[in-house]
């Protein structure tokens, strides 16, 4: 073992024998070392989280044909320190009627809940907080600890439109929990087991997005509904409940929410790589030879997961400037008449499949095809759907051509 | 102690007290003026007219309640797709039968009307 | 005494410091914040244990949906009939009976079971518990019947459900 194939284990070996030589209890020197360990990785998700804000600006800039900051060091980069330091003095206000303890503790369980997500994440085979062997449930886990500090901040913010945004959230989120949890089964009856790094390693040679295209697009649709941006951003809708859950925010207050969504995103984009991708390894088998082994280096891994991560977030910022909100009613009946039925059937297909083909030569075309199949049929489905409501459109309308019927107003 | 889990809570202090920092440093620099306009509640300069923490649609128990009761099939679910790799076919079917019980309550919960969001 | 004892004891603490602002908040939300409390230290004590299965369930199921479901239907109630009552009722002596009456029950139960008081063996290492779980409640020898009647159980709670929606609308 060297520095160069295990650069974590090799610094905390070292770190281990010098503390351990100034004569610290062995426990108490492994309690130090994770709580240095997890101070790297949280400060190192947090510069990311700044270097984020600049890309989140500029694509968006881009999307909308603008420049985005550009004055402010090269490219811009700059930039997010300006912000920092606008946000960090601006006057922190505190509406009259705000349940003050939970007022301040809502933004702070919010970015908690994006950074322990980081525990389980690896960045390369050897860079990773922890292994756990329940990490999609804990994934799931945090998603509910996020979830309470929304509703914690639109509750103690004693404002309608907090509550407003704050419980459409909820619903949100608690809705989308289930194909998303229906997803992040389908990588572990693949894998056979929970761990992250456990998925990651079984992607060596084909990449689950091949078995199971389906599910990484459920996975995909329900994480941003998770996060909620647009098209699921009902919980800010700036045009009707001006910011929703964080409209009494001010300052850094509102910063560590801004901040946690940011990274929140990245960190989706994340496991969308790690589970469905092939994270930092999975190079399509060709890591095996002995002439590719330097792709298995962790300094080779991290950049490959890192770009991966980035290509996710892209995808989820793609989405969010591209797509206009939908309505709360629109929400729930997508996930619960389309989105969860469509993963319990992949799921259940995924599951046959699995034990029917297994060791077989059709496993991987198998999974594939059968996942085409279901989609093509869903969209059958929806047509044939659509096409009876625009023919029932067209009688109640008494003219040949349809038209659209006035939206009703709802909450 | 497993340490694992020794890590998580280790994880979960860190990643509490480092987000509390910034608002330290933000109290102490920047100003504090408040003042009684200022800290009334926001609603784009109107007044508020009632209670802010106002009666809400029926609409969003039902769905938690639908959302509780799928919650708890997912984790049952999670040992079953762990256990899969080793098991025969008739497990991915035990499995089938336990989620299309489920499916029919949902599709009653459908036929019924209680998706509907009105 | 060991770390892991320290922090059971704290935990303990904690849990039941909630417990009791949950019963006296005069504030229903508050009330419903001290149960989140308290249902995330008996996570905490899973954890303690090494039960990271059973830890996550109970963030994922008391945290994430029947905690929420009860800020849900505390956003339902009308105000008027949230702060007003007494929160003590004439009966209380006999609740604190009957509470006294059962925990010296459970701890004679508890104290009567064998191997009270012994560190439990560590698990064999390679062992994931999840996976041993799934087989047991898959095979067809072990429990496969009670595994599929939680299905029907909770499609009954789900047609509950529906019918007390239905009851709401008319």
């Amino acid at each position: 073992m060297t520095f160069w194939n295990d650069p974590i284990r090799f610094a905390a070996d070292w770190l281990r024998d010098l503390l351990t030589g100034w004569g610290l209890a062995a426990q108490m020197t492994d309690i130090l070392l994770a709580l240095l360990g997890a101070l790297l990785l949280i400060t190192f998700s947090l510069v990311l989280a700044i270097f984020l804000v600049w890309v989140e600006r500029k694509v968006v800039a881009r999307f909308q044909d603008r420049l985005g900051p550009n004055r402010l060091g090269p490219f811009g980069l700059v930039q997010p320190f300006a912000d920092i330091i606008k946000l960090i003095i601006k006057e922190d206000i505190t509406p009259a009627g705000a349940d003050k303890f939970l007022y301040n503790l809502a933004p702070v369980l919010a970015l908690a809940s994006v950074l322990l997500l980081w525990a389980i994440l690896p960045l390369a085979s050897v860079i990773y907080g922890v292994d756990l062997n329940v990490a999609l449930l804990y994934l799931v886990a945090a998603g509910a600890l996020g979830t309470l500090a929304i509703i914690m901040g639109g509750w103690a913010s004693n404002n309608k439109y907090a509550l407003l945004g704050a419980f459409r959230m909820v619903a949100t989120m608690i809705s989308y929990e289930i194909p998303m949890v229906v997803s992040l089964l389908i990588p572990a009856i693949l894998a056979g087991t929970m761990s992250v790094r456990g998925i990651t390693e079984a992607q060596g040679n084909v990449w689950f997005f091949f078995l199971s295209p389906l599910a990484a697009v459920i996975f995909l649709i329900s994480a941003v509904a998770e996060l909620g941006r647009a098209p699921f951003d009902l919980n800010e809708a700036e045009s009707e409940i001006i910011a929703g859950f964080h409209i009494e925010y001010s300052g850094m207050k509102f910063g560590l929410f801004y901040a946690g969504e940011l990274l929140h995103a990245f960190t989706f984009g994340g496991f969308a790589a790690l589970l469905f991708f092939g994270g930092y390894g999975g190079f399509f088998g060709l890591q095996n030879l002995p002439a590719f082994a330097w792709l298995n280096n962790p300094f080779v891994q991290a950049p490959v997961f890192m770009l991966k991560a980035l290509i996710g977030y892209w995808v989820i910022m793609w989405i969010k400037y591209t797509m206009p909100r939908v309505r709360i009613d629109h929400m729930l009946a997508f996930n619960w008449k389309f989105l969860t039925p469509l993963a319990l059937i992949l799921l259940m297909t995924t599951a046959v499949l699995d034990r029917v083909l297994d060791g077989s030569n059709w496993y991987v075309p198998g999974l594939f095809l059968s996942n085409l199949l279901i989609a093509w049929a869903t969209v059958e489905i929806l047509r044939a759907h659509g096409r009876r409501q625009r023919k029932a459109e067209a009688a109640r309308v008494g003219t040949g051509c349809a038209q659209a019927g006035a939206p009703t107003a709802q909450q | 102690m497993q340490h694992e889990w020794l890590y998580i809570g280790l994880f979960l202090v860190v990643g509490i007290i480092i987000p509390i920092a910034p608002l330290i440093i933000a109290r102490l620099v920047a100003p504090r003026k408040p003042n009684p306009i200022k800290q009334s509640t926001y609603e784009c300069g109107l007044e508020t007219v009632g209670e802010s923490r106002v009666q809400f649609k029926a609409q969003y128990y039902i769905f938690a309640l639908v959302f509780l009761v799928f919650d708890v099939e997912t984790v049952f679910l999670f040992p079953w797709a762990l256990a899969l790799k080793q098991m025969p076919l008739f497990v991915a079917l035990e499995g089938i039968l336990f989620i299309t019980i489920l499916v029919v309550g949902l599709v009653y919960a459908w036929r019924k009307g209680m998706l509907e969001w009105a | 005494m060991t770390g892991a004892q320290i922090l059971f004891l704290v935990c303990a603490g904690l849990i039941l410091g909630s417990a009791v602002m949950v019963v006296t908040a005069r504030n229903l939300m508050h009330a419903a914040f001290w149960l989140i409390a308290a249902l995330f230290g008996v996570a905490v004590v899973y954890a303690i244990l090494q039960a990271g299965f059973m830890a996550m369930i109970q963030v994922v199921i008391y945290i994430g949906a029947i905690a929420i479901m009860f800020i849900f239907a505390d956003m339902l109630t009308r105000r008027d009939v949230r702060e007003s009552r007494a929160q003590i009722g004439r009966n209380w002596p006999v609740a604190v009976l009957l509470g006294l009456l059962i925990l010296a029950g459970l701890t004679a139960l508890i104290l009567a079971q064998p191997g009270v008081g012994r560190v439990a063996p560590a698990l064999p290492s390679g062992l994931d518990p999840v996976a041993a779980l799934g087989k047991a409640l898959v095979s067809p020898d072990a429990y496969v019947l009670p595994f599929e009647v939680a299905s029907v159980l909770l499609l009954s709670a789900l047609v509950g459900a529906v019918y007390l929606a239905f009851l709401k609308k008319q």
